[in-house]
């Protein structure tokens, strides 16, 4: 039966580092759900099928968590930190908040200018660049990390979540524009 | 007791080994049935050589007509012949509505959510519509077939709600069929494609279908379907490219808007047959006899046709493009597209197609039959006549699931297209000192307001121990299956105490209704109650049987000790004993305490299957 209180990097036998090869994620992810999904026991008993949904939706949900840069990190720093990890707090950062705000307010505006898509698609564009800068600094920082790495990755991912929010917010006007077009 | 029953290469099971499993296509405008023979995957026809079955079924005082009769009474007896109950089901009334489309038919005013339709064999709802046509297909493929079948797999829209996927279960149950899988129409389509071809890559589906639009994404390696997005409309299809050509010989013609039921039939029907004209014609002669006798005579060509749609084909492009976003991709990254449904036969419809994704749509498979096909593929996978390893799909869920908080907005607890089956669970709190029950609300949909979402279910938390507002800790968790079925639990936490609530969300239909209709149903056709549920448990019985027998043969000498197989092989002889009586719930119970005993061996498997199939995967671990 699957262990399921191991870590999400034991499950996938990856090293428990920031930095995830993805094509060896997503292909161990594969032989998983290849062995245990319920359409290998469709006509098996139910509690056998119980099972199988069971550890499937686990390692789907394992799945979700690696492979999105917020989920992972989050996770990660959750793990060094034994759960007692904390982001409800906001970052402190003046600069960044400037920034967000500034852009935000470019994103309220986008409907004025004269090809909103395109005012979108630079924005989307800046959230991207903001969104590697700060993976990159994650992956330096969340090899080995250190208490100190781990407080400066706190940081880094307060910030992620932000960046990932506006740009939910920005895909979604895009999404808008499209179905007013 | 994996049920999986592998063959070695190249030789096939014995044909008595085989189980029948049939891939049945429900649509709103024709229905197929499906199945794997020889190892090649086909549609059935009729005993008059028709694979297409109208979806339409006529109500008299004495008989139930289903098909190709129905649809040509359709105009003779508009009031009792339904057709497109696909676009019903699952829908309440003010649903239907909101549809905005006028329905020929007449509607039962009763105090239930769901709608029946007045007929003259008695108000009939649309999921016993649908299991009308589910059963005549089912007794199609068990007549070509020559048994009976242990199961079928449905397709749906992959745009279909909770509701609407609820009630096409109940149909068939309501038929009599065991529901292996509930398919998404479009994955069913790639199936049938990603089968036949090499074709690993990305690959988009337009299934527009008689009354629903999907858009489906799929990343297709090695065997492994997985769904990156998928999105759609569940209430636009054929039926609506209809209506807009009807609505315009209206306006030519001077029919008021208050025609007869005939008179809209008719219409509709000519509007259809000069839609499928235009699929090779550029221009379409039009005769129409008028409600006051006199005749009309009109042209439509293609331009003008073309004008007409092209506001509809445009919703189904921007929920392409949505659909994109959500998979992360741009149009450019797509291999192909692949056409699914009647309406997809339009060439206006193909070409804008093809100007978005940029590359010319593929249609080698007959675009009414695919899903059918790979409903059929999927089908006998399931059922076990085929390996394992052969292929995999991994389905999302179209639209979001969530709670009702504070102040009427939703909480969304699983987004849309996430991979399914998923288990997702959120902590919630008392807002008031010493609260002790707590009422939630569980909707689907996109929009942040509970108004605009779909209510699913509500049930109320009692017993929760009285503590100050926020103390409380309610675990609320979501868990949906592999056919996108959702099932609800609350827990609280804090106290030790648990409250504790399941539900499944029950719309409309309730059980005890459904049990009532199945009675009345076999009443008619002559069959006993209690005689099929004996039957279903020794089929069920049978199957655990069976199941261990192959696991026992397989690895019971490695997995378990002398004492271990003893108690497994005691349980085994019970459950054999009893299943040849004739007491259904002494059987039930044996096929449980069959299950119970096996737990640990199950699992044992399970964990060797893990193992084996990452033991070839440890050597890359530091690349």
């Amino acid at each position: 039966m699957l262990d399921f209180s191991q870590n999400y990097f034991a499950l996938f036998g990856l090293p428990m580092r920031y930095r995830v090869n993805g094509s060896l994620l997503a292909e161990r992810y594969r032989v998983l759900q290849g062995t245990l999904h319920p359409d290998r026991f469709a006509a098996a008993g139910d509690r056998e099928k119980r099972l199988s949904l069971q550890a499937s939706a686990h390692v789907n949900q394992a799945y979700q968590t690696l492979r999105d840069p917020l989920e992972r990190a989050r996770y990660l720093v959750s793990l060094h930190l034994d759960g007692s990890a904390d982001e409800k707090e906001a970052t402190r950062d003046m600069g960044f908040l400037m920034e967000q705000m500034e852009l935000r307010e470019a994103l309220s505006g986008v409907k004025d200018r004269p090809d909103p898509h395109i005012a979108v698609g630079d924005i989307l564009d800046r959230l991207s660049g903001q969104a590697d800068a700060l993976v990159q600094g994650l992956e330096d920082l969340l090899d080995q990390p250190s208490a100190q790495d781990l407080e400066a990755a706190r940081e880094l991912v307060r910030k992620l979540q932000f960046v990932s929010k506006c740009r939910v917010e920005a895909e979604d006007l895009e999404a808008e524009l499209d179905e007013l077009s | 007791m994996s049920l999986l029953q592998i063959s070695e290469p190249g030789q096939a099971a014995a044909p008595h080994q085989q189980r029948l499993a049939a891939g049945i296509d429900l649509g709103t405008t024709n229905s197929l049935v499906a199945t794997v023979r020889s190892g090649t995957a086909d549609t059935l026809p009729d005993h008059e050589g028709r694979h297409l079955l109208p979806s339409v079924v006529r109500f008299t005082e004495d008989a139930v007509i289903v098909g190709e009769e129905a649809k040509s009474a359709a105009a003779d007896d508009p009031l009792s012949t339904v057709s497109s109950v696909k676009r019903l089901i699952g829908r309440g009334l003010n649903d239907i509505a909101r549809l905005g489309a006028r329905l020929p038919y007449e509607f039962a005013q009763e105090d239930t959510a769901v709608p029946r339709i007045r007929t003259r064999r008695g108000d009939v709802s649309p999921v016993e519509v649908s299991a009308e046509i589910l059963e005549v297909l089912a007794r199609r493929a068990e007549s070509v077939l020559g048994g009976e079948l242990s199961g079928v797999v449905i397709t749906v829209p992959a745009y279909f709600d909770e509701v609407q996927r609820q009630a096409t279960k109940d149909a068939a149950r309501l038929a009599g069929l065991e529901v292996l899988r509930l398919l998404n129409e479009p994955t069913a389509a790639a199936l049938a494609y990603g089968l036949d071809k090499d074709a690993d890559g990305i690959h988009a589906v337009y299934d527009l279908g008689g009354g629903t639009f999907d858009i489906s994404i799929l990343h297709l390696r090695r065997g492994v379907f997985e769904v990156l997005a998928t999105g759609g409309d569940s209430a636009l299809g054929g039926d609506d490219l209809d209506r807009v050509v009807a609505r315009w010989i209206m306006e030519q013609a001077g029919i008021e808007d208050d025609a007869s039921h005939a008179v809209q039939r008719r219409l509709l029907g000519a509007a259809c047959a000069a839609k499928e004209a235009l699929s090779t014609a550029d221009r379409v002669p039009l005769h129409l006899a008028l409600p006051n006798g006199h005749r009309w005579e009109g042209e439509l060509d293609r331009t003008t046709f073309d004008d007409l749609i092209d506001p509809l084909i445009s919703k189904t492009v921007a929920a392409c493009r949505r659909c994109l976003r959500d998979a992360g991709l741009r149009s450019a990254e797509v291999k192909d597209v692949v056409m699914v449904g009647g309406s997809t036969r339009v060439p206006r419809v193909r070409e804008r197609v093809g100007e978005l994704f940029g590359t010319v749509p593929l249609v080698d498979i007959d675009p009414d039959r695919v899903v059918a096909i790979g409903a059929a593929l999927q089908a006998d996978v399931l059922v076990g006549n085929k390996g394992a390893d052969e292929m995999l799909l991994l389905d999302v869920i179209p639209l979001s699931l969530g709670l009702e908080t504070m102040g009427g907005l939703v909480e969304k607890i699983v987004p849309r297209n996430t991979t399914i089956p998923v288990a997702r669970a959120q902590e919630f709190t008392t807002f008031k000192d010493g609260q002790t029950a707590m009422s939630l609300h569980v909707l689907q949909g996109e929009r942040e307001l509970v108004s605009d979402c779909r209510s699913l279910a509500r049930f109320e938390l009692r017993g929760i121990p009285p503590m100050v507002a926020g103390a409380a800790r309610i675990l609320v968790s979501f868990e949906v299956d592999a056919d996108g079925l959702l099932s609800v639990t609350a827990v609280e936490k804090s106290s030790g105490v648990k409250a504790q609530v399941e539900v499944k969300p029950s719309y409309g239909l309730t059980d005890a209704e459904i049990e009532r209709m199945l009675r009345d149903s076999m009443a008619n056709a002559g069959e006993d109650l209690e005689a099929r549920r004996l039957r279903e448990q020794q089929v069920e019985a049978h199957r655990a049987i069976e199941a261990l027998r192959a696991a026992l043969a397989a690895d019971g000498d490695a997995l378990l000790d002398a004492s271990e197989r003893r108690r497994v092989e005691d349980a085994l002889v019970h459950l054999e004993l009893t299943a040849g009586g004739e007491d259904p719930n002494a059987i039930k119970l044996a096929t449980e305490e069959l299950e119970k005993t096996c737990g640990f061996y199950v699992e044992r498997r399970m964990n060797r299957g893990i193992l084996a199939a990452m033991a070839g995967q440890k050597v890359e671990e530091f690349e």
